[in-house]
């Protein structure tokens, strides 16, 4: 009998997203079981916006908690990255992963006219998660995820990019497959399932 | 010939790799800072130090970080230049302009009792927040009372606020906090334009003494009925935010009341059980009176 392959090699999936994220994203966040044993940290490029006293933080915390098997909440400076949980990067920060696995936030300028910068993220979630990470770039208009994608390939990371007919702005899918070969560049209907089986040990 | 003969070959176990050197390049680089200087960066949250450390590299246009080290140690210049990477910000006047409202409405109609008013602003940077702060407290007719002192680290910095001057640029963004924030006046009524930058008005200044001051090794100098401080605690781990923080409730009269940064807080601290929140969201404390 073939020995089951009961746990992943991975321990965290970082997704980068700007124009045209909301959708994309709610293609695949809800399709991810309860269980699903890698941390998600979510970084959309976004404006703070403020409405009905609310910011736009909470909008998009409650928007995929209420359709998320998966406990969603926002990445908090110090907070200890745990698995089965999906973290949204705050608006006006930059968020980093510290290498003892919490969050912690910068104000550094803008990165790529981005601030959160998905680089930013990316580059140090690797160096905090090296081998044990997976990295995925999803629709938008900016060039901002490329060189953090690379970067964890380089660290021996698992590389992920939404195929770029697939996506609303196909400008940040393009950029980040220019830049390096890719492990895989999945349409944006079957990257929940891809992960699903990833995770399983279906997939290398 | 028997085992115990035969020279084995040195085998390293484990081959060190990029990673691990930088690390090692960062932990020598901040010994030789803080032998030198006396600037401590060694409970600095790691990942934006490091990224920090490796923007100081790419401007300095040497090859690796070690190569840092001798400049550090034989060249202040170039520490000047490195403590202003490390100090670079997003900054902005009247930045979450919801604060400077509750700071309005609930800290400064209690400041209105005490006849002379000691504010302290640490981790003032370029100024354009201490000067937000002078006008709220002008408006409130409380400026004439106050005695604000804006501190950093980085005496550069402090030589950009002392002047007030910023690209006119951003006026038009200022002054929408501005009004966000419950300004009475005309934004316009503060600076005054010229070449394509605002000069601050010099009767706002008068009351703000810009002082050097380093966080983490300088003690308390005067008692303070309100501190102001924002965004620089999230550079610090939990031991030097402990720190500071019982520095803050030191500097602190009874009664006295702390604003951070819109992610720090006072719940995960040693401190937490020694001050009221008086607005949780925009990050507003008053310390506990046990009298």
């Amino acid at each position: 009998m073939m020995p089951v392959k009961s746990s992943s090699p991975y321990q965290a999936l970082v997704i980068g997203v700007s124009a045209g994220g909301l959708n994309a994203l709610h293609n695949i966040l809800p399709k991810l079981p309860k269980s699903f044993p890698l941390a998600i940290i979510v970084l959309q490029h976004r404006g703070e916006v403020v409405f009905d006293g609310t910011s736009h933080n909470d909008f998009l915390i409650s928007y995929f908690q209420k359709d998320c098997a998966m406990s969603v909440t926002e990445a908090t400076i110090g907070a200890e990255i745990k698995p089965g949980n999906i973290y949204i990067a705050p608006a006006k920060y930059h968020l980093l992963i510290e290498k003892t696995k919490v969050f912690s936030l910068s104000l550094e300028p803008p990165v790529n006219f981005a601030l959160p910068s998905i680089d930013v993220l990316f580059d140090s979630a690797s160096a905090c998660y090296k081998n044990q990470l997976i990295g995925l770039i999803l629709t938008g208009a900016s060039s901002d995820g490329s060189t953090g994608l690379k970067t964890i390939k380089g660290r021996a990371g698992l590389t992920l990019v939404q195929e770029p007919k697939t996506a609303e702005v196909d400008f940040m899918p393009k950029s980040a497959i220019s830049l390096h070969t890719v492990d895989h560049i999945l349409p944006l209907d079957d990257i929940a399932e891809f992960l699903c089986q990833l995770i399983q040990g279906d997939k290398e | 010939m028997t085992p115990s003969t035969q020279a084995k070959p040195q085998v390293y176990s484990h081959r060190p790799n990029e990673d691990e050197v930088m690390a090692l390049e960062i932990k020598l680089l901040l010994q030789a800072i803080a032998f030198r200087y006396d600037y401590d960066f060694s409970h600095y949250a790691q990942a934006s130090l490091t990224r920090r450390i490796n923007n100081c590299l790419k401007k300095s246009q040497l090859n690796n970080i070690a190569e840092m080290i001798p400049k550090v140690l034989h060249q202040p210049e170039f520490f000047e230049l490195f403590l202003k990477e490390m100090s670079v910000t997003v900054t902005e006047m009247f930045r979450d302009p919801k604060v400077f409202k509750e700071l309005r409405n609930k800290v400064f109609t209690q400041l209105k009792t005490y006849s002379r008013i000691n504010i302290w602003h640490a981790g003032c940077a370029t100024g354009e927040e201490v000067y937000s702060l002078a006008i709220m407290l002008k408006e409130e007719g409380l400026l004439h009372r106050c005695q604000i002192y804006a501190t950093d680290f980085n005496n550069q910095s402090l030589k950009v606020a002392e002047q007030g001057i910023y690209k006119a640029e951003k006026i038009s963004e200022y002054t929408h906090n501005y009004q966000l924030a419950g300004g009475k006046a005309s934004f316009a009524d503060y600076y005054q334009a010229k070449h394509g930058y605002a000069k601050i008005h010099n009767d706002l200044k008068e009351h703000i003494t810009f002082a050097h001051h380093n966080l983490i090794k300088d003690q308390c100098f005067a008692q303070m009925h309100l501190i102001i401080c924002r965004n620089v605690l999230i550079y610090f781990d939990k031991t030097l935010q402990n720190n500071v923080l019982s520095l803050f409730n030191q500097s602190l009269l009874h009664r006295g009341y702390l604003l951070l940064g819109d992610k720090e807080s006072l719940e995960f601290s040693k401190q937490k059980n020694n001050f009221d929140t008086i607005a949780k969201d925009q990050r507003i404390y008053q310390k506990i009176s046990y009298e």
